[in-house]
């Protein structure tokens, strides 16, 4: 399953600067339809960054980004509305709105957009929350209700409401306790292999990336150093990625992945 | 075994009644997007009589909401008694049913009815009650504090104060210049009038000196600053609350109400003082710019009267109700800072409550003054 599908989203000599600091310098990057891709890389190296100027919040400097073969850079709110419908975010900290229940969070996007009867809208939610695996009394709670993982979990439901192909994942385990980590991970993996979904995330988890990752890009002072499977990138002998992978809890996470397999 | 999802439009997705009596055909992309065609269509759907075959080698394409609507379907047909076998759906299709079917998918539970009206006056009286207690504990606590700083003049944050004296007093000198200036005319042009009428001309300076000074400058500029500065203290305070920082400083040990609320009433019950007293010249200036249009005061004889209209306990007064004011304010902004919880909308209602209350409380003080006055008989 590991890059076989056509690229979903290409990047080419992408370049952002803010003043005179450089955040990406010449960015070249693919991610295959049907892959786990995730972004890594010192807090600081442009991570996020990159994510919000693919999901068009943010333009760069100079260079091109596709996303389902369409260029993003410069494009208006409104030219931006249909790929916006094929895409789900979920933001690291959630973005729950915090005056509607879990519920009316995601099936808001659906009677934004899907226009179906409202029970249907409203069952369709429930779904979307039983997916991500929240109990069933989650919907008509308030985000301020939730603990930090449901509340991850909820945020993934709304991004999963209008069955995106394309999902991207902020830090999805930023914060959480090690078991609801371990949660998250199963379920990324799953919800790709049931619905198909492309995922792009930006993590700093080791254990996120030994588990769930296809393929993993590294990100150092807004350069890409490699591009590969952890495998591969674990035998890299840049001394940057050796750096970031072979530090004690980098050392500790290979040893629990392959204890697992 | 990732599903695949066509960029382009699919056949149109349908349940329709197949080769067989007791089969219906499933066909087409059943995905989000054809689902307002597809469930009106399934409402309709008359199904025959007897065990039921749904053939589905038909479905192209299927997500999460189209697997839904298939699984609510026969759900629903099941109710009523009927067996039903969906035949050929592709495997990964099948899967998606599956993961949904294994799911218990609860909606919300209506919501409930709207309390009765006897309900609603209840709970706001409850409500009111219970934030009144609450205001008046929080004047207590910030007394206890304050009590605290001035036995040790250390723990006086200056910093804030004089940016408070910036943001609530400075600032606000064009406003309450510019409105009271107004109102010195508007009170002048009324008075002109009726004192025309009875040759009584030089009156104006009393009519307009001591309204200004003893009611209308005090209590204008209080609401002024009740709009600008009292708001500003509970959407300052709420957004620290919503992002924890009130609890950081707790836990830093300093208390909230010594960095963020003492410093504030400092800062308030200095300049809405001051603010009266400019407000009163500028109210008084506007008044005798009227009066020399309008009557034919000239300036000096204006103020020559005002000398002896006007006096000391007059300013007084109006100048000593104005640390009051400024006290309820503060204490009102912060308190329902204090009190918001949660949400952004919290925030907001919680900025609407403030000003409402801080106005109506300082005009209710304003009343009582006057009762006490009048009592005084001063």
């Amino acid at each position: 399953m590991n890059g076989i599908g056509p690229a979903v989203i290409e990047i080419e000599r992408l370049n952002t600067r803010f003043g005179a600091a450089v955040v990406h310098e010449d960015v070249n990057l693919a991610v295959r339809r049907g892959e786990i891709f995730a972004l890594v890389g010192a807090s600081g190296c442009g991570k996020s960054t990159l994510l919000r100027e693919i999901i068009a919040l943010q333009a760069p400097v100079s260079g091109s980004i596709r996303v389902f073969g369409r260029e993003v850079i410069g494009l208006s709110d409104q030219a931006a509305l249909p790929l916006r419908r094929r895409w789900g975010v979920m933001f690291e900290r959630g973005a729950l709105f915090s005056s509607l229940t879990v519920a009316e969070n995601v099936g808001m996007v659906l009677d934004e957009h899907a226009g179906v009867s409202g029970a249907l809208a409203a069952e369709l939610a429930a779904v979307k929350i039983a997916l991500t695996g929240l109990p069933p009394d989650a919907g008509p709670k308030y985000p301020s209700e939730l603990s930090g993982g449901m509340r991850k979990r909820a945020a993934l439901a709304r991004a999963l409401a209008l069955d995106p192909e394309l999902l991207f994942l902020d830090e999805p385990t930023a914060g959480l306790d090690p078991l609801s980590a371990v949660g998250i991970d199963e379920l990324v993996r799953q919800l790709r292999d049931a619905l198909g979904l492309t995922i792009m995330m930006v993590t700093h988890d080791l254990d996120l990336l030994w588990r769930a990752a296809d393929r993993v890009g590294v990100l150092h002072e807004g350069r890409v150093l490699g591009v590969d499977t952890m495998e591969d990138l674990s035998r890299s002998d840049h001394p940057l990625v050796r750096e970031y992978f072979y530090g004690p809890r980098g050392r500790a996470a290979r040893e629990q992945a392959w204890k697992q397999r | 075994m990732s599903a695949p999802q066509s960029p382009e439009p699919d056949t149109a997705a349908d349940l329709a009644p197949g080769a067989a009596p007791s089969e219906l055909r499933c066909t087409g992309a059943w995905v989000l997007r054809e689902l307002p065609r597809l469930e009106p269509r399934l409402e309709a759907l008359a199904a025959p009589a007897g065990d039921l075959v749904i053939e589905a080698s038909g479905v192209t394409t299927m997500d999460t909401a189209g697997a839904w609507l298939l699984h609510r379907t026969v759900r629903a047909l099941e109710a009523r008694g009927r067996t039903v076998r969906v035949v050929a759906l592709r495997a990964e299709f099948r899967t998606l049913v599956d993961l949904i079917a294994s799911h218990t998918i609860v909606t919300g539970a209506p919501a409930p009815s709207p309390p009765g009206l006897l309900e609603q006056a209840g709970r706001r009286a409850y409500a009111m009650t219970v934030g009144s207690y609450g205001l008046l504990s929080f004047a207590g606590e910030t007394a206890i504090a304050l009590v605290r700083s001035v036995f040790d003049p250390r723990r006086i944050r200056w910093r804030p104060i004089l940016h408070n004296l910036q943001t609530a007093g400075v600032e606000a000198l064009p406003i309450t210049g510019v409105l009271t200036f107004l109102l010195g005319i508007v009170i002048a042009y009324q008075g002109a009038e009726q004192l025309q009428r009875v040759g009584a001309n030089i009156y104006i300076a009393d009519l307009v000196g001591l309204s200004m000074v003893r009611e209308l400058s005090p209590l204008i500029t209080a609401i002024i600053v009740a709009g600008r500065s009292g708001s500003a203290y509970t959407a300052q305070i709420g957004t620290m609350k919503v992002t924890e920082e009130v609890d950081a400083l707790r836990t830093i040990g300093i208390g909230p109400i010594d960095l963020l609320v003492l410093p504030k009433l400092f800062a308030l019950v200095l300049a809405l003082p001051l603010l009266t007293v400019y407000t009163d010249a500028m109210g008084i200036l506007g008044g005798m710019v009227m009066a020399r249009a309008q009557l034919g005061v000239s300036f000096t004889t204006f103020v020559d009267r005002l000398e002896d209209s006007v006096s000391l306990t007059s300013c007084l007064i109006g100048v000593g109700k104005a640390p009051v004011f400024a006290a309820v304010i503060a204490l009102v902004g912060c308190y329902q800072g204090f009190n918001v919880s949660g949400s952004a909308v919290s925030v907001g209602s919680r900025t609407t409550v403030s000003v409402v209350q801080s106005i109506f409380l300082v005009i209710l003080f304003d009343a009582l003054f006057s009762i006490v006055f009048s009592y005084l008989d001063i």
